[in-house]
């Protein structure tokens, strides 16, 4: 589904990704994880399509396409879906208006014309519940003074709208006491089918106790330098990152 | 032929039709003699500094309009408030449509300020208010006094309540060459009682206007209104738009100014505070395009204590426009407790627009409560991304930033139909179809 292939990219003159590979299937879930500043972050907006960030080699492909000859909706349209980190605010526009602009911006894409409202409704209806998402919530501006929990359970809240086949989840767990660590997991984990995969971007091992992935990467300075199923990231949390670096040395 | 020298030939053509024995002939007349002695503000003047009218005095208008063209209401229907029931005051090239009118004299007065002028019974109230709040300094004021003869004229007595909102409108049928129009307005609200008006100037031929209109709202002890002013006017259409509202103690004005369309659209506001525990309200939300230009210039007087001033403007620039924001806030030294706000943001979409903003505090009192802010930006990358990642593209998900830049202007518009009208507007202005109706 995803396959990364000796991936670099720098922003203002900066390397900061420095020949990544990874190769994603359906149904898989991938941690990749790793101390601050390793790239961690710059990797899930480089796939999503910022260009805040220049791709100088390698390459992306996505369904076998080329990532890089894509702009970021169209990225969207065919199936790629970023959590971020740090949500936007939009004031005047409410989540479910939000919500339908982007699935019916979508739909578009796909010729298919607007969702219908009463379909829109139920389907908003089921997956607030699956993330024990209140309705007054809905009716507020998108982000607009919400605690950091709400906005990570409101990005959950648009992946399980907007129905991607890959997720790149970046940080998912910061600012997240662990009651609405559970119920975004949950509802992560609900949401997970064989068609679709999962990246889980994390820098604590905590999120993972509750997203069980198949393959975890640790990654440091621009690279994927171990990877390995669950252990590897029990095996961190216990002997830190510098581990890995005496490892590397 | 300038123009100045067009409407000082003109004058004495202009007397022949009015009676002028009366005092509001003498008022024309004073104002007449300044003008004559100013003329119309240039460059050189420091509240017109970004604002030139050089290019519009110098084409050739018709001054006086002898009669109405008659306009079918399905060609003008949807710049009323149609889906409402609405008292209307309309003009046509400036003489007074009937067909398309819709005024009243039960309970309150919806007519036409040449009734009020002529008429008798209407002889104490223009006496006590007719020019009463403008600013004789300013040339463009005097002109208008000086050639006074129609408007609107809307009297809502003590403790009455207008069940409708009013709506007036000025339409220039384009049918009698480049015209210079000079509508006067005369509203005044009485004690405990409330108004909704709406105000448009809208061209339908492609031919020159100029318009220079001077209203003139007294609010007295306690009374309410809101007033909203639509400028979505053709690129043939220029508009000088002087304003003056007089409040008395716990009074509540507010000023809603529009400004998507006209070739030059200058708006000068001014709130002049006599009582106390007085609020005013000014917002805008400007978005031009190419050769457009729209100046606000907004002041208000805070001359007694405990009163509230706010302002917030929001212009939306791109493709060469030009936008001015001039925000005076004056704060006698008798006025304590005075809180005064004023917000201007502004958002440049390319690199060719310009916005001129300039608050101006001139604050005398030791125990008030001011402040001030203006920004000048563009769209933010990141929430572009971030609206583009969810599958929006990229020119929706400009327009629904931009939309969101002026969203909170819109909240304080309290007729639901008024605000999804403008809201259609302003989709419709950005290029895109926003549908909020869920």
């Amino acid at each position: 589904m995803l396959k990364i292939n000796n991936l670099h990219a720098s922003a203002d003159g900066r390397i900061i990704l420095k020949g990544i590979n990874l190769n994603v299937n359906p149904g898989e879930v991938h941690a990749i994880m790793g101390p601050n500043g390793s790239g961690k972050s710059t990797f899930s907006s480089v796939i999503a399509g910022s260009d805040d960030f220049d791709v100088t080699k390698g390459q992306m492909l996505f369904d076998d396409n080329d990532l890089s000859d894509m702009d970021p909706e169209s990225r969207a349209h065919s199936g790629i879906f970023l959590s971020f980190q740090y949500p936007i605010e939009i004031p005047g526009i409410t989540v479910t208006n939000f919500v339908k602009t982007a699935i019916n911006s979508i739909r578009k894409a796909k010729g298919l014309g607007d969702m219908d409202s009463s379909d829109l409704l139920k389907k908003i209806r089921e997956k607030s519940k699956l993330l024990d998402i209140d309705s007054r919530f809905l009716s507020r501006s998108l982000n607009e003074g919400f605690s950091g929990g709400e906005k990570k359970r409101n990005e959950i809240f648009q992946m399980a709208m907007l129905e991607p086949r890959l997720s790149i989840l970046d940080e998912t767990d910061s600012g997240l006491d662990i009651d609405a660590l559970k119920v975004v997991a949950n509802g992560v984990n609900r949401l997970k089918t064989r068609e679709n995969a999962t990246i889980v971007i994390t820098h604590y091992q905590r999120l993972l106790d509750y997203i069980v992935p198949d393959f975890v990467h640790v990654m440091f300075d621009g690279q994927i330098v171990k990877s390995g199923d669950k252990s590897l990231a029990k095996n961190l949390e216990e002997k830190g990152y510098d581990w890995i670096k005496k490892e590397l040395n | 032929m300038e123009l100045k020298e067009k409407l000082i030939s003109s004058f004495v053509a202009f007397e022949e039709e009015m009676d002028l024995n009366t005092r509001v002939h003498k008022i024309r007349s004073k104002n007449f003699d300044h003008f004559e002695k100013t003329g119309f503000p240039s460059k050189k003047d420091e509240e017109w500094k970004y604002t030139s009218l050089d290019n519009l005095l110098k084409k050739n208008y018709r001054i006086f309009t002898k009669e109405e063209f008659a306009i079918e209401l399905k060609e003008v229907k949807k710049f009323f408030l149609y889906e409402l029931d609405t008292y209307k005051i309309v003009f046509i090239d400036g003489i007074y449509s009937p067909f398309l009118s819709d005024t009243t004299h039960d309970g309150i007065d919806v007519c036409l300020l040449s009734a009020a002028l002529n008429k008798n019974k209407y002889e104490k109230i223009i006496n006590n208010y007719f020019d009463k709040i403008t600013h004789k300094s300013d040339s463009l004021t005097t002109l208008n006094t000086s050639f006074t003869k129609e408007g609107a004229y809307i009297f809502i007595p003590k403790s009455v309540s207008s069940e409708k909102p009013i709506e007036i409108v000025h339409f220039s049928s384009g049918k009698q060459g480049n015209l210079f129009l000079q509508p006067r307005n005369l509203i005044i609200l009485e004690e405990n009682s409330t108004a909704q008006i709406i105000e448009r100037h809208q061209s339908l031929g492609k031919s020159d206007v100029l318009t220079n209109s001077v209203t003139e709202i007294f609010l007295n002890e306690r009374s309410v209104l809101d007033y909203y002013k639509i400028q979505n006017d053709s690129l043939n259409s220029s508009l000088i738009d002087n304003t003056y509202l007089s409040q008395m103690a716990r009074s509540n004005a507010s000023v809603h100014t529009f400004s998507f369309g006209g070739n030059l659209t200058r708006n000068n506001l001014n709130f002049h505070q006599f009582g106390e525990f007085i609020q005013s309200t000014m917002k805008g939300i400007t978005i031009l395009q190419g050769t457009q230009h729209v100046d606000h210039h907004t002041l208000v007087k805070h001359s007694n204590p405990n009163c509230e001033s706010h302002q917030d403007y929001k212009g939306i620039f791109s493709n060469n426009s030009v936008g001015v924001f001039n925000g005076k806030i004056y704060v006698d030294k008798i006025a304590q407790k005075t809180n005064a706000f004023q917000q201007n943001n502004n958002l440049l979409l390319d690199r060719n627009s310009t916005i001129n903003t300039k608050p101006q505090l001139e604050i005398f009192a030791d125990d008030v409560k001011c402040s001030h802010g203006c920004t000048v930006g563009q769209l933010d990358n990141n929430s572009l991304f971030y609206l583009r990642s969810r599958g929006i593209p990229k020119k929706e998900a400009k327009a629904l930033l931009t939309y969101a830049f002026a969203n909170n202007v819109l909240e304080s518009v309290k007729i639901p139909i008024l605000k999804k009208r403008i809201k259609s507007l302003i989709a419709n202005k950005l290029g895109v179809n926003l549908v909020y109706d869920l």
